[in-house]
């Protein structure tokens, strides 16, 4: 299965001060959206296999693609995310069998590692819904100073029969990070969790 | 001479690869980078808000090199543009109209000598505020394929001390073009309009 894309989506953000504050280096995130047809819509399908497929084109193409557009050896990114809407006329199911099968393993490449986990969020939406993909440290999960989220949109997707997917990838945690916890200093890197 | 103080860029690209119709030989790409500045003037009326139009013009052809550079291509493929303001709640409209001119003198400077006007909007509006940046052929004001607008919007901005500055650009026509009018190939360039 080969996922039928309408459009490829990539934004990059780049913060250089916060409060006054200068931030340099700036923090940077990159969000690489593929917009698809949804070969299930409108319909109830048991083997959700197309869908597994797809993911794991996208995890490369998607992963590949924020970390050219954010400038930087796939070593250099810090943390990561995933998310997907499905348009009306797809189930939630479908952003699972896209998401969590086989997407990881390739967006891990592109990163080089990640040990941790991707965390994730997905819903059902309509044309230009928003999402919050939520955001945590490549390597180990607790690092507290990059467990962030961004928002993503698309004006005109998903329609009824399409499926947007989101990857994020960023350099850098927060802004301004000042709340504790563990430290990129601390990781371990071996459980994805410390 | 006003400091321009730069909280965040953004860069968001589309590749669109077909809309319901035939896939097109050539992806059409559409992009757009906004700036979000401090807005010098928030808070009280001011008079004489001429010295920021000049001061705009270095992070206007920053703006315009980086869009260019996101969207891959070279500036001569560039075929269409736009520009646009929104205005932070402690501000006022005129103060958009600022980005005219060194929005303006952005692109030109980058695209040789681009001939039609820039089309333009602005709007006072509070943080996550979307506003659609009217799109148009670079040469020639009626070349009918290539009227568009790209949605454009910043999750966290403009606060309300805040400017959000705005360019787009495009490579190309609607990517199924078909309601006639006047066309690329036909353009005299001479007046910017035809």
């Amino acid at each position: 299965m080969t996922a039928k894309i309408r459009k490829l989506i990539v934004q990059v953000e780049e913060t250089r001060s916060e409060m006054g504050k200068e931030i340099n280096p700036p923090v940077r995130k990159a969000a690489a959206i593929a917009v698809i047809e949804n070969p299930f819509a409108g319909k109830y399908a048991e083997d959700l296999t197309a869908l597994m497929d797809i993911g794991e084109e996208l995890g490369d193409l998607l992963g590949r693609r924020a970390v050219a557009a954010l400038g930087i050896k796939p070593s250099e990114a810090e943390s990561y995310g995933k998310a997907a809407i499905v348009g009306d006329a797809g189930e939630l199911e479908h952003a699972a069998a896209i998401l969590h099968p086989k997407l990881g393993k390739p967006l891990r490449v592109a990163v080089e590692k990640g040990a941790a986990l991707v965390p994730s969020a997905k819903k059902r939406a309509g044309i230009g819904a928003p999402i919050d993909v939520p955001l945590g440290h490549k390597d180990a999960a607790f690092v507290r100073s990059h467990f962030d989220a961004m928002e993503v949109r698309v004006s005109d997707a998903p329609r009824p029969n399409e499926i947007l997917v989101a990857v994020v990838v960023t350099d850098s945690g927060r802004p301004l990070p000042r709340v504790g916890g563990l430290q990129v200093s601390e990781i371990e890197g071996k459980d994805g969790l410390r | 001479m006003v400091a321009i103080k730069v909280r965040k860029i953004q860069t968001s690209v589309e590749e669109v690869f077909h809309e319901g119709g035939p896939a097109v030989a050539k992806p059409l790409r559409q992009g757009s980078v906004v700036a979000v500045i401090a807005n010098p003037y928030a808070g009280r009326y001011v008079e004489d808000i001429l010295p920021m139009m000049e001061a705009l013009k270095p992070l206007g052809l920053e703006m315009s090199q980086r869009l260019v550079a996101a969207l891959g291509v070279a500036p001569g493929e560039i075929e269409g543009f736009g520009k646009g303001a929104i205005v932070g709640a402690a501000g006022e409209l005129e103060h958009g109209a600022l980005w005219h001119v060194p929005g303006g003198y952005a692109m030109r400077e980058l695209l040789g000598d681009a001939k039609a006007i820039v089309p333009s909007t602005k709007k006072v509006g509070g943080p996550g505020t979307r506003i659609d940046i009217p799109v148009t052929h670079i040469n020639a004001s009626y070349v009918r394929s290539h009227f568009s607008a790209l949605e454009v919007g910043v999750v966290d901005a403009p606060a309300a001390d805040e400017m959000a500055v705005i360019l787009v650009m495009t490579t190309g026509p609607r990517i199924h073009a078909r309601v006639g009018g006047l066309k690329a190939s036909e353009i005299k360039g001479e007046d910017g309009l035809r």
